[in-house]
């Protein structure tokens, strides 16, 4: 057996160790898991509770939304009703999509990952609790005040997908699209955090030995997930930003008459828009994946194909953004494409679909509450998807497209691929935070009520299509036949409510939260989750054998209770967690984890009051608003990268781990190498824009400044990087006084702001970013730079304070690391967009 | 295109209006689309019994059946190999069925320029040279049996052309023109509606496609061309006061100078079938009510109300306008 890190596997062999853990270990390990009481609980940072908090909230929010469609369904159940006027309908149905969308579908997964995957990896926590905190406090403060624009009218009124010009300024001249933009943008910063955290969690927390093989489907399914949030959310973030510098600035990125074009929007938005749909599908899909073998009580058929469908789904759902634009009159050419790749989709689906039912044909299948909704999300999904095919179809598309045959289509899939597993989740894991389980006679009313609900509202709604009733339409007229399908589309909505309704009294009796006494493994899952836990989740963690260790070692629970595995204790004194390499799981080094903060909170708040305040234009208080949400992140991080008492642990077995390493293996370098491809990403999307406005629109294309007009920012961009890498260097040498390095690291960072300007000065003396769409893109390029430009000067300051404080170890610092690898991205960027906007000639 | 005749007995009694639109083609740009509607339902349909048989045998079935479907060949075969062929059968077939939507138009063929508006249609009837040969409003006549090409523009956001019974529908993009071919085998009326949301009364953005037999068609545009050269002032009352109450800031009246190109072109509002965008039927009545108070019909749309008009002047404006053919 090869090693990835050096660690050998025979050392596997001491666990599970025969001889007693010290007395009062346990006890050291519950003070130091110990949440804070009253008040205090909001500082709490640890994953049993944000996760349920952030469950909790995410379900809120659905039933905030699922509370405006009823209310629709009673202005639709008749024609020409004035229940609710054009405007408030209006509203109403951008918050029915949006909430549904980006504060119910995809902070749930995030969330139902923040509360499950420690646990499935038996690690004691995520790997930036912290992080997770701020990500749920942004979402819930944010997504909170975005829903209350409702109350006052002032609610975004241009759909969910938000299409200018009719977003633009001059027809939409109110603050609601900017409550939409700003409020959708900052919340996707949310989820990028969130996904952020995901992917080092799973990639470098996971128990001994769980090699990727062995790893639980969910964790695939979440590591997907979380790699196409950030691939895809920062189309969304860019279109949105373009759209809110056209609002404010009179920039013109989707303006034809001053060479920029509607469709940019619609290309940048659906690249994030389709992808997105697989992003909350996914997570869902691992979930059926991961109770359908306690349901069954087999192992799961298929695993492997699973891991590829997943794999192939994400690859293949950024080629399919176009499929809908099939009716802006794309060149047929690539609409046979499109029309290909979307059909595509569905290979990866039914490798899933026949998957879950081998594993049911294999078992013995419990029929039991959960069973029943995942049974039910089945085959509503294949219904959804069956119409997805029919849509894919480019002519079948032109006629249904925007028409409520589509409402119909996408509520099946996302009820079918999303809602359902997350009522069977409700029922499946409530033993893991609620000392008593919810109840399967309410459950089974729940499922039926909600399955007939489904249909009797969704399936009329395919011939309401038909018969040609647009979608986004607050009334239709009498006599077009259209009455009875829709009245029976409110009846259907009125039952489904129902199911929901008694879901809420099944929690209300019966949901009682902890985080030690859960009323556990009611179904019999196989997987770590369902090891016995307390606050400090498993008291040691296994070395992992199979894919269902619950199942293979009938010992396990007990010697993992007794701490005969890794980490039984707190040797280092403080929380802690084991990073273990990505691929095989081998330890590598003990991790010190904060523990609770307010500065996450504050830092949120702080956050959701800069992009509110904007909103409402209240300039001075939003960037005071947004200046003590950086002050509150440097705070937090001021805590972190400090090294403990002892260089080396015990981690059980005599095995020695390290408590502070530096370099790429740590988990904070991963986290800036992902955090730098969203990065990347978004100058990729602008990089896109650019291109395409030069494609579309070449008549308004402006001879760019010269070359050598950039040459000053070029080599000033490469001064930073050198002064970034020679602080890195100089901090190893053991001569230099502490201030030498840092010194050159803060030149580094200072330069990237003389090489933006140099940049700038030149570039605004050719291009004019109000004129053409051309000199809007460059200038978002340099707006792009600034926000990095500015993030750089600020790590400056901190590495400042830190140096002055003695904060810097030698020879090597992970503050230090990071300031430099920032910088050299940021250099390397900064010189790509300078010679970018000057080499694109219209000329040429 | 033929249509399956036993499903509509069936349903009839239900669906008053059975079939729907969609599948009810009156031309055959919607005809190919519409064969393929059924067969992607047939496919469907086929496919979802396929899927709920295997999860019957699963959940229910005899141990000898279960134990066939409990392995990876069932992925293979159900997963992977069903979708593929059925998926690629489909995308041949689909394509080949609906050849006819990508052919070009036959030279020579009638061109109009359809502009959507916040929230109505322009219409502009394009000579052989592409010059504006007649202006209209929410309603477009094209004679039976010919191939009628649809310039499609919009003058503010994105709007959707769709007459579900002529075509699919085709976006309507601020600074692009989109070509649309429309085609109808009998006469008739056929309605449509925008169908990209474009803000305010979008749902009330309806328009109406009437198709002549050919003769006749050419009989109303050569009237109408003769009627551009001389309309003799009627010297009414409702003329005196489309003139004092500004209704020619925003209405055009070919012939008249009354010149505004900013609403809807009113030359031959009394031929018109519908008021307000395909939303009204147009008679004395309805048309009094549109100018008495067009919000209180279609709330937002660009038309102020006229409620301080005596109902004397509003009926003597109807009455001009009713005239207008």
């Amino acid at each position: 057996m090869t090693s990835e890190t050096g660690f050998d596997p025979e050392l596997y062999k001491r666990f599970p160790v025969r001889e007693d853990r010290p007395e009062g270990e346990l006890e050291e390990l519950e003070r130091l898991w110990e949440q804070p009481k009253g008040w205090a609980r909001l500082t709490i940072v640890n994953n049993n509770y944000v996760g349920l908090w952030y469950v909790a909230a995410a379900f809120l929010f659905f039933l905030l939304a699922g509370i405006l469609a009823l209310v629709m369904r009673v202005q639709l159940a008749l024609p020409l009703q004035g229940i609710l006027p054009q405007e408030t309908y209006n509203q109403f149905f951008t918050m029915h999509g949006t909430v549904m969308m980006f504060l119910f579908a995809v902070p749930m997964m995030e969330a139902l990952g923040v509360m499950l995957l420690p646990q499935m990896l038996a690690a004691r926590d995520l790997p930036f609790p912290r992080l997770s905190a701020y990500a749920f406090w942004a979402y819930f403060v944010g997504g909170i005040s975005f829903f209350a624009s409702l109350f006052v009218g002032l609610a975004p009124n241009g759909g969910w997908f938000m299409y200018p010009p009719l977003t633009g300024k001059a027809f939409s001249p109110g603050i609601n699209a900017d409550f939409w933009l700003l409020g959708i943008g900052f919340i996707e910063i949310s989820a990028i955090a969130g996904a952020i955290e995901i992917i080092v969690g799973v990639l470098r927390t996971r128990a001994p030995n769980m090699t990727l093989d062995k790893m639980p489907i969910f964790a695939w399914g979440m590591l997907v997930f979380a790699s196409m949030i950030i691939i895809a959310f920062p189309a969304v973030i860019m279109c949105t930003l373009f759209l809110e510098l056209e609002r404010a600035f009179n920039w013109p990125f989707f303006d034809p008459t001053r060479g920029g074009d509607p469709l940019l929007w619609q290309h940048l938005f659906w690249f994030f828009g389709h992808p997105e749909v697989y992003i909350i599908f996914l997570p869902a899909a691992a979930l059926v994946s991961m109770m359908i073998p306690a349901l069954a009580r087999t192992t799961l058929i298929g695993h492997d194909l699973i891991v590829l469908a997943f794999l192939a789904t994400a690859f293949i759902s950024f080629g399919v953004w176009s499929h809908h634009m099939f009716a802006t009159g794309m060149p047929r050419l690539s609409v046979g494409f499109f029309a290909a790749a979307s059909m595509a989709v569905s290979v990866p689906a039914g490798i899933q679909v026949f998957s879950w039912i081998a594993t049911f044909a294999s078992g013995k299948p419990r029929h039991n509450t959960p069973t029943l909704f995942v049974l039910g999300g089945l085959v509503i999904f294949v219904m959804g998807g069956l119409t997805g095919v029919m849509v894919a179809m480019v002519p079948f598309d032109w006629q249904v497209h925007d028409t409520y045959f589509i409402v119909a289509h996408l509520h099946y899939v996302l009820i079918g691929g999303a809602l359902f597993p997350v009522f069977a989740v409700f029922y499946y894991w409530i033993g893991m935070t609620s000392s008593r389980p919810l109840s399967e006679r309410l459950g089974k009313w729940t499922f039926w009520l909600m399955f007939v609900g489904v249909h009797v509202t969704f399936l009329p709604m395919h011939i309401t299509g038909f018969m040609g009733m647009p979608r986004r339409v607050y009334t239709y007229l009498p006599g077009g036949d259209l009455t009875f399908t829709n009245f029976l589309s409110t009846v259907g909505a009125f039952v489904l409510a129902a199911g929901v309704l008694l879901f809420l009294v099944d929690l209300a009796r019966n949901f009682r939260f902890t985080v030690n006494k859960g009323a556990g493994n009611t179904y019999g899952g196989g997987t770590l989750e369902w090891l016995p836990t307390g606050l400090y989740s498993a008291r040691s963690i296994p070395v992992v054998k199979s894919r269902y260790p619950l199942w293979d070692d009938p010992d396990i629970s007990r010697d993992v209770e007794e701490g005969r595995y890794f980490l039984p204790g707190a040797p280092t004194g403080n929380r802690e967690t084991l990073i273990t390499s990505p691929v095989r799981a081998e330890p590598q080094y003990v991790q010190i984890m904060p523990g609770p903060s307010v500065w996450p909170l504050f830092s949120a708040v702080g956050t959701a009051g800069f992009f509110l305040l904007l909103t409402i234009e209240a300039y001075i208080p939003s960037f005071a608003s947004g200046i003590l949400a950086v002050l509150c992140v440097l705070r937090w991080m001021w805590d972190t990268d400090r090294v403990a008492a002892a260089e080396e642990v015990d981690v059980g077995a005599g095995i020695m781990l390290p408590t502070y390493v530096t370099g790429r293996s740590t988990h904070g370098w991963w986290a800036m190498v992902i955090l730098l491809i969203v990065v990347f990403m978004l100058f990729l999307m602008t990089l896109f824009s650019y291109l395409y406005l030069f494609g579309v629109q070449p008549d308004f294309w402006q001879e760019p400044p010269a070359l050598s007009t950039g040459f000053v920012a070029l080599g000033l961009y490469g001064a930073a990087a050198g002064f970034a890498w020679l602080g890195r260097r100089l901090l190893a040498r053991e001569k230099s006084t502490l201030w030498s390095p840092s010194t050159a690291s803060i030149v580094g960072a200072l330069l990237l702001l003389p090489a933006l300007i140099a940049d700038y000065w030149s570039v605004s003396a050719v291009l004019d970013p109000v004129m053409s769409g051309q000199g809007a893109v460059a200038h978002a390029f340099l707006a792009n730079q600034m926000m990095l430009v500015l993030i750089a000067a600020l790590m400056a300051l901190y590495l400042g304070a830190r140096t002055a404080r003695n904060l810097v170890i030698r020879p090597r610092n992970n503050t230090v690391d990071l300031v430099t690898l920032f910088v050299v991205y940021t250099a390397v960027q900064g010189s790509a967009s300078a010679l970018i906007i000057r080499l694109v000639s219209g000329a040429g | 295109m033929s249509r399956p005749i036993s499903t509509r007995s069936s349903l009839e009694s239900v669906f008053k209006g059975w079939p729907p639109p969609v599948l009810d083609p009156a031309g055959p740009y919607a005809g190919s689309i519409s064969v393929l509607s059924w067969v992607l339902f047939a496919m469907a349909v086929v496919v979802l019994g396929v899927v709920l048989a295997a999860l019957g045998v699963a959940l229910f079935g005899g141990q000898r059946l279960k134990s066939r479907l409990g392995g990876q060949a069932v992925i293979w075969l159900g997963g992977i190999a069903l979708p593929i062929v059925v998926l690629t059968a489909l995308l041949v077939y689909g394509l080949s069925l609906t050849r006819n939507l990508g052919t070009p138009a036959p030279p020579g063929a009638m061109r109009v320029q359809v502009t959507g508006e916040m929230w109505w249609w322009r219409v502009a009837y394009l000579d052989s040279s592409g010059k504006v040969a007649l202006w209209d409003a929410n309603e477009l006549h094209i004679p039976v049996g010919e191939t009628v090409v649809l310039e499609l523009r919009s003058a503010d956001v994105i709007h959707s052309f769709w007459v579900p019974r002529l075509s699919g529908k085709l976006d309507m993009i601020p600074g692009r023109v989109n070509l649309m071919k429309i085609k109808a085998d009998k006469p008739g009326s056929y309605g449509g509606q925008c169908a990209e949301y474009c803000g305010g009364p979008h749902a009330l953005m309806g328009f109406v496609v009437v198709a002549h037999e050919p003769a006749e068609f050419r009989r109303i545009m050569a009237d109408r061309q003769a009627a551009l050269a001389s309309k003799p002032p009627s010297g009414g009352r409702g003329e005196q006061l489309f003139a004092s109450a500004g209704c020619a800031a925003c209405h055009r009246i070919a012939g008249t100078p009354f010149n505004g190109m900013a609403g809807p072109d009113l030359t031959h509002v009394g031929t018109r079938r519908t008021l307000g965008a395909g939303i009204l039927p147009n008679n004395r009545g309805t048309l009094m009510g549109w100018i008495g108070n067009a919000q209180a019909i279609k709330p937002g749309n660009r038309m102020p109300p006229y409620s301080v008009l005596p109902a004397d002047d509003i009926r003597d404006l109807a009455l001009y306008l009713e005239q207008q053919r």
